[in-house]
């Protein structure tokens, strides 16, 4: 049963990248991100990670999307007047993209198979999560917030700045 | 999941949905009548007694209009949204816990569709993706009333999420459970959240009608600067959907400001009365529902009363008031779990 539904989410996670990448519209893009964060959740769902789906939602889907389709909306591109490129432009890009595909299937071929981990013990729950987070990983967890408030003070000092 | 736990979850779920969508298609009816009546007129009274088959005809006549959708329209999206609006309205009331246990022929059936231990980080969630179903609509009519209402929505929408969030996070440190029947029964009988959390209430009631674009917050669809904002080019039954989501969100952030604040099914003196415990849950049933009709009064009562924020007001309000004041309310939430216990 887990199967299926594990077969279903990854098409569909799969299909709304692809289009997500491929459509011309930059909000149909967005909407289709969208669409793969979700799918993602349920991923989370499934592998008993409930916080993580959650927040995966509340914090992708529920603000940093809304942020994208914003500043889209903002500078009114919706009318997808995207130039095209040289050829010359267009040829680098599929060399280098090609040259990324090559580098991934090499990390995947020396990759090792790892087991499932069996997560109905409750491994993924909030409390487990933050008991790891505040005593095995602590220092990386408050540097990383530190990141996140420098993050914060920059932008205001560019805000500020007329 | 044995069968006769699926059929009872199969239709608690008809039957909360029926009385979500009866308690909004009322809220209109309410609303039209409560402005009457702080307006000093009569209000609506001509079809059925009272008036009470009001909210019938008006969604007749939701039906029968015309349906116009904009030729320079994206019109997928178009119709996308009023139903995305719809779905996120309709799906938060899944983790409510509406009454206590009942006991049936030695069962035991709790009154909730899902107890998931996350279920108030559920409810932020659905409510932060409803706003797709508001910016897409005012994107796909290609007005600029429309846009101008989406992206007023939006900002409002991310403001006060986190002030919104900051304050639930207060009651989650004093009941150490982020499910919302947890948070309901860590206030027994009359040892309500709000006397203990007076400031985290306040901020959160502000939050959450905000988040549902009432009056003083409409300024996504303010219409003496936007016309309608993001519904200005819908009609029909699209308009329809806009208008009914906004309602159905009413009632559940009421339900989760008397679940999260006003203990839920819990009453003072309920268990000192000797009931069964079967009368315990449908009393404390009723009460849950008593408050959440005061607070939909008391939302309607605020809407014809206060003025409209003006847009500088309000995002100094979310950002520069609110969220401080949250943080503020966490750290002393923090001292006192660390005196009293």
């Amino acid at each position: 049963m887990l199967e299926y539904v594990f077969y279903i989410l990854a098409a569909i996670s799969i299909v709304c990248a692809l289009m997500m990448v491929v459509s011309k519209n930059p909000i149909h893009s967005v909407l289709f991100l969208i669409a793969t964060f979700f799918s993602i959740a349920g991923h989370f769902v499934i592998l008993n990670a409930h916080f993580l789906a959650i927040v995966q939602i509340i914090v992708y889907t529920g603000a940093i999307m809304v942020l994208f389709l914003y500043v889209i909306m903002l500078l009114n591109l919706n009318k997808s007047t995207e130039s095209s490129k040289p050829t010359l432009v267009k040829i680098a890009a599929v060399v280098s993209a090609g040259l990324l595909f090559l580098v991934m299937l090499a990390s995947f071929k020396e990759s090792v198979d790892l087991k499932i981990v069996d997560t109905a013990d409750g491994l993924g729950s909030v409390k487990n999560l933050g008991k790891v987070l505040f005593s095995e990983y602590l220092l990386p967890f408050e540097a990383s917030s530190v990141l996140f408030l420098s993050a914060m003070a920059g932008s205001v000092l560019l805000a500020k700045k007329k | 999941m044995e069968l006769t736990e699926l059929i009872f979850k199969g239709i608690l779920v008809v039957i909360i949905f029926a009385i979500t969508l009866v308690a909004a298609l009322y809220s209109t009816f309410a609303e039209r009548k409560i402005s009457a009546v702080l307006q000093d007129r009569i209000g609506p009274n001509r079809a059925g007694p009272f008036g009470l088959l009001q909210p019938l005809a008006d969604g007749v006549k939701m039906f029968m209009k015309e349906e116009i959708i904009p030729t320079s329209s994206s019109k997928w999206l178009f119709i996308l949204a009023p139903c995305l609006a719809m779905i996120t309205a309709g799906m938060s009331s899944a983790v409510m816990p509406w009454g206590g246990n009942l006991i049936i022929d030695g069962e035991t059936y709790a009154l909730q569709v899902a107890d998931i231990n996350i279920g108030i980080l559920y409810i932020l969630g659905i409510t932060s993706v409803g706003i797709y179903g508001i910016m897409i609509g005012g994107w796909a009519s290609d007005n600029k009333y429309s846009l101008l209402g989406a992206i007023r929505a939006s900002s409002q929408m991310i403001s006060y999420e986190l002030a919104m969030g900051l304050s639930v996070i207060a009651v989650v440190m004093m009941t150490g459970d982020l499910s919302i029947n947890e948070i309901v029964k860590g206030q027994p009988g009359g040892h309500w959240n709000v006397f203990y959390q007076p400031l985290g209430f306040i901020i959160f009631l502000i939050c959450a009608f905000a988040e549902t674009n009432r009056a003083p917050f409409d300024l996504p669809e303010c219409e003496t600067e936007l016309i309608g904002g993001y519904h200005t080019e819908y009609s029909s039954m699209k308009l329809g959907f806009f208008l009914f989501a906004e309602y159905i969100n009413m009632f559940v952030s009421c339900a989760l400001v008397a679940a999260v604040y006003f203990g839920g099914y819990n009453m003072p003196f309920i268990n000192s009365m000797g009931w069964s415990p079967n009368t315990v849950t449908i009393v404390g049933t009723a009460c849950f529902f008593l408050k959440i009709a005061f607070g939909i009064f008391f939302f309607m009562w605020v809407r014809w009363t206060l003025p409209r924020f003006r847009y500088d007001q309000l995002m100094r309000l979310g950002w520069q008031i609110l969220i401080p004041l949250s943080i503020i309310n966490v750290i002393l939430t923090g001292l006192g779990i660390i005196v009293f216990k």
